[in-house]
């Protein structure tokens, strides 16, 4: 924050550029979600037919939340704390409730990255660690875990994770995990060491490097053989998905949840700008940028993982090629990947008995496609498993790691962003503290929070957390924001700002969504989301080698206790919002003539208005 | 005379083809996978690569039980497939008729598995002696796991970019101020010639030293 030191004011920080704003404000929004999420619902919805309800969740909802969201932070100049107390006092909890949601996605969200790092740290070695199995003690063969699942797998679950069988079994902290934790804290500190000055600089590199190896991936991606089928079953609409509630609902969370409002990041960002910005275009650049990310990225993802569809289909059928010959003492070469359906029909109908007895593995390129997997099984699993089988794996094993980095590392950003200037606005820490070290207090409570995460059992905490804190707070947090914006400051009051800011009111689209249109969706999503979690108990796949089915993953359900901090996740965030509202009212009643909770009043007249009554009286 | 060496060597071949034969409890199965292996450079079995063959698992006994010399004939071949897979047993030097334990023929195997499967140019994969499994090759582990060099790498640039950070503008203040106090110091060195200078020329010294007036003369010109 820019000093000036005769006066000691503290004026308050600004981008360099407008294209600092905007490269920040779209590395947020755009994170990891936008490259293993979306592809996989737009998958398991029916392919192009899905981007139809996502379309109109985006334009109906996703747009004015984050146009709401900019235009606050812009007009106030204050961090979301700010805004809301500046709107209403009633409404200060609003911004407390963001402050701790962040918080609480920024620990689990750090971890998810410095998984990526672990794997960054062992892509420089060839043979790459996850495409062989290790051998067992006596060396006679391969380690038994590793044999009944695949050596990707293995990586994953025991050479990184190191996992227990369930959430229960807590296991000791891993050193490895730890030492991955502190280096990924290290470079986010490093980031935001001199708050947005630096901050601004690392976003230039972190916001367009993932558009850079998306389009090398995408070039790459679409020469690989298989690719093609990965993206017709991607794209080849199935309409009559769209009958069903569930893809409306997914379609509605997922532009939510990817634009990343209601973390007060988005309004910490946009209070750095100049007051008169145009506000209106950067929440349409950046809502559609984000959109069209998701698009791009499943480009390639689907390219790549049709290609590995494609690989494990031909080794399916060369195995049983390969059993044929042997059996029937054939040539070699004389089945082929061609002749092999006439040749398979011959023998089977000359000698049915034999090649019952060969138990030969069924064939199905539909069934490989539709393995379909998301979130950290899609980058840790699925796309590991097929860049081995690229030519120069270790190049795009490299590139791909960095890429998820830089993803999401601009969407931490926004989290400490959405963190650290509450805090600096509600002055928690004292103001002699220089600004590096409340940074660095806030990544150490992070960090020593996030040890929870290198337990054995981390990886389902992870799931608890992402799958819990990062859903229906947020949905709330929206929904008093958009309420508090249109109904408690005034949608007349709200276009005269936007008139000042911009030069012109908003037309009828943006009134008539935030009016109606947009508080409806989040209410109906808000409602169909926790009807649809509450109908049956919350369960969770786990590793477990001693399962019959292994290497299937055992679906247990969670246990009681897990179950009540799942519950305390979703509600501890919001219930500072009614706890500060009845902390002011209370306060109001109790002293009537100060805490006027008009938006206007200023309280340096209010002392001069009172000595003024005295002298009067 | 002769007709008994003849009878006696037809007896023995016949002995011979009946030790070699599916299933025998003392042979091996073989299987080879050439077009597999080498793709277009594929040779063509043919009966000089099954000599090869033979002479190279001769030389595989004699090499693990050294002092018998085994011979190209005391290795029997039979039932070859198209698939190129047969079946051989070893017979011992001293009696033909009598076929050499599996197990010394296993021991053999695997102690020169790697150079039978270099004269056919094919790996433990491509050439199968189907019932000895091969032994595994030891992965290489270096002594310092490469995924530490890199995070050293990382994580001490991000550590000097930290103290850098820290330091300098820390480092940059003191440097300015210190500048500053040299300023201030000459700017009093100058005050404290020009008060010496106006002692010298006088009475100037008492009362209050009023800087505004150092550079006049003390008389006005006329």
């Amino acid at each position: 924050m820019a000093e000036t030191a005769d006066s000691g004011v503290k004026e308050r920080a600004k981008w360099d550029n407008k294209a600092q704003y905007l490269l920040t404000s779209i590395g947020f929004a755009v994170g990891l979600g936008n490259v293993w999420r979306f592809p996989y619902l737009c998958q398991i919805y029916g392919g192009g037919a899905f981007l139809i309800p996502y379309l109109i969740a985006l334009v109906f909802q996703g747009l004015p939340l984050l146009y709401l969201e900019l235009a606050v932070g812009q007009r106030f100049r204050v961090g979301s704390i700010g805004v809301w107390k500046s709107i209403s006092p009633l409404l200060g909890g609003v911004g407390i409730a963001s402050m701790i949601v962040s918080f609480l996605v920024c620990i689990f969200y750090n971890t998810i990255l410095s998984w990526v790092l672990w794997y960054f740290f062992h892509s420089f070695q060839n043979p790459l660690p996850w495409s062989q199995c290790p051998l067992n003690e006596n060396r006679t063969g391969y380690n038994v875990e590793c044999e009944k699942s695949t050596p990707v797998n293995y990586f994953w679950y025991r050479e990184t994770l190191n996992i227990s069988t369930d959430i229960e079994t807590s296991g000791s902290m891993h050193w490895w995990l730890v030492v991955c934790l502190a280096s990924a804290w290290c470079v986010v500190y490093i980031c935001f060491i001199k708050g947005i000055e630096s901050m601004g600089k690392a976003v230039y590199v972190t916001a367009t490097f993932p558009y850079l190896v998306l389009t090398i991936f995408l070039i790459r991606a679409t020469t690989l053989p298989g690719a093609t089928d990965g993206l017709m079953y991607l794209f080849t609409p199935k309409w009559e998905i769209l009958k069903n509630p569930q893809v409306w609902l997914d379609a509605a969370t997922q532009i939510f949840f990817s634009l990343s409002v209601a973390f007060g990041g988005l309004i910490s960002f946009s209070s750095y700008n100049p007051a008169k910005n145009n506000c209106e275009r950067d929440a349409v650049i950046v809502g559609v940028i984000n959109s069209a990310t998701s698009i791009y990225a499943s480009i390639p993802i689907f390219s790549i993982l049709g290609f590995k569809a494609t690989n494990v289909y031909n080794s399916c059928r060369m195995e049983n090629i390969l059993d044929l010959t042997n059996h029937f003492e054939l040539a070699e070469q004389n089945i082929t990947l061609e002749n092999y359906d006439q040749w398979f029909d011959h023998l089977n109908s000359t000698y049915p008995d034999q090649v019952a007895s060969l138990k030969l593995r069924p064939c199905d390129l539909q069934k490989f496609l539709d393995q379909s997997a998301s979130g950290t099984g899609l980058a840790f699993i699925v796309f590991t498993e097929a860049v081995i089988e690229m030519p120069g794996s270790q190049v795009w094993a490299v590139l791909f790691f960095i890429m998820l980095f830089s993803l999401g590392l601009s969407s931490m950003f926004g989290n400490i962003e959405g963190i650290l200037t509450p805090i600096n606005d509600l002055k928690l820490l004292p103001n002699w503290i220089p600004h590096e070290v409340k940074t660095a207090i806030i990544c150490m409570i992070c960090f020593l929070t996030a040890l929870l995460f290198t337990l054995s059992s981390g990886n389902y905490w992870v799931e608890v957390f992402n799958g819990y804190v990062g859903s229906v707070p947020l949905l709330i947090i929206a929904f008093f924001e958009i309420i508090g914006v249109v109904y408690v400051h005034g949608m007349k009051n709200f276009s005269d700002d936007i008139y000042f800011m911009t030069g012109s009111r908003p037309n009828i689209y943006w009134k008539a969504c935030w009016m109606v249109i947009s508080p409806l969706m989040l209410l109906v999503v808000f409602v169909a989301y926790v009807v649809v979690q509450a109908q049956k108990h919350p369960t969770y796949p786990t590793w477990n080698p001693n399962y019959d089915e292994f290497p299937e993953t055992k679906v247990i359900p969670y246990p009681d206790w897990v179950f009540a901090i799942i519950i305390l996740l979703c509600v501890v965030p919001v219930t500072s919002i009614p706890l500060v509202a009845l902390y002011r009212l209370i306060r109001r009643v109790r002293s009537p003539d100060r805490g006027d909770l008009n938006n206007y009043c200023n309280e340096g007249f209010e002392i001069e208005t009172q000595e003024q009554n005295n002298r009067r009286t | 005379m002769l007709e008994k060496i003849l009878l006696l060597f037809c007896l023995s071949s016949a002995l011979a083809e009946n030790l070699c034969r599916p299933d025998a409890s003392n042979g091996y199965k073989v299987r080879l996978s050439i077009k597999r292996a080498l793709g277009d450079e594929a040779y063509v079995w043919n009966q000089d690569e099954m000599f090869l063959f033979r002479a190279t698992l001769a030389f595989a006994m004699r090499n693990h039980l050294s002092g018998q010399d085994f011979q190209v004939s005391n290795i029997l071949v039979c039932d070859e497939t198209p698939r190129v897979s047969f079946w051989f047993i070893v017979t011992s030097p001293l009696d033909a008729t009598r076929p050499v334990g599996k197990e010394d023929v296993e021991e053999a195997i695997r102690k020169s598995r790697s150079r039978i499967n270099s004269a056919f140019l094919l790996t433990d994969q491509t050439l199968e002696f189907i019932g000895i499994i091969p032994t595994l090759a030891a992965p290489v582990s270096p002594d310092t796991p490469p995924w530490l060099i890199v995070f050293g790498v990382v994580m001490g640039s991000v550590g000097a970019g930290i103290i850098v950070l820290l330091v300098y503008p820390v480092v940059h203040k003191r440097l300015k101020k210190d500048e500053e106090e040299e300023e201030l110091e000459e700017e009093e060195g100058e005050e404290e010639t020009r008060r010496v200078k106006t002692m010298e020329n006088g009475a100037a010294g008492d009362g209050a030293h009023n800087l505004s007036f150092t550079d006049d003369e003390r008389f006005t010109q006329m």
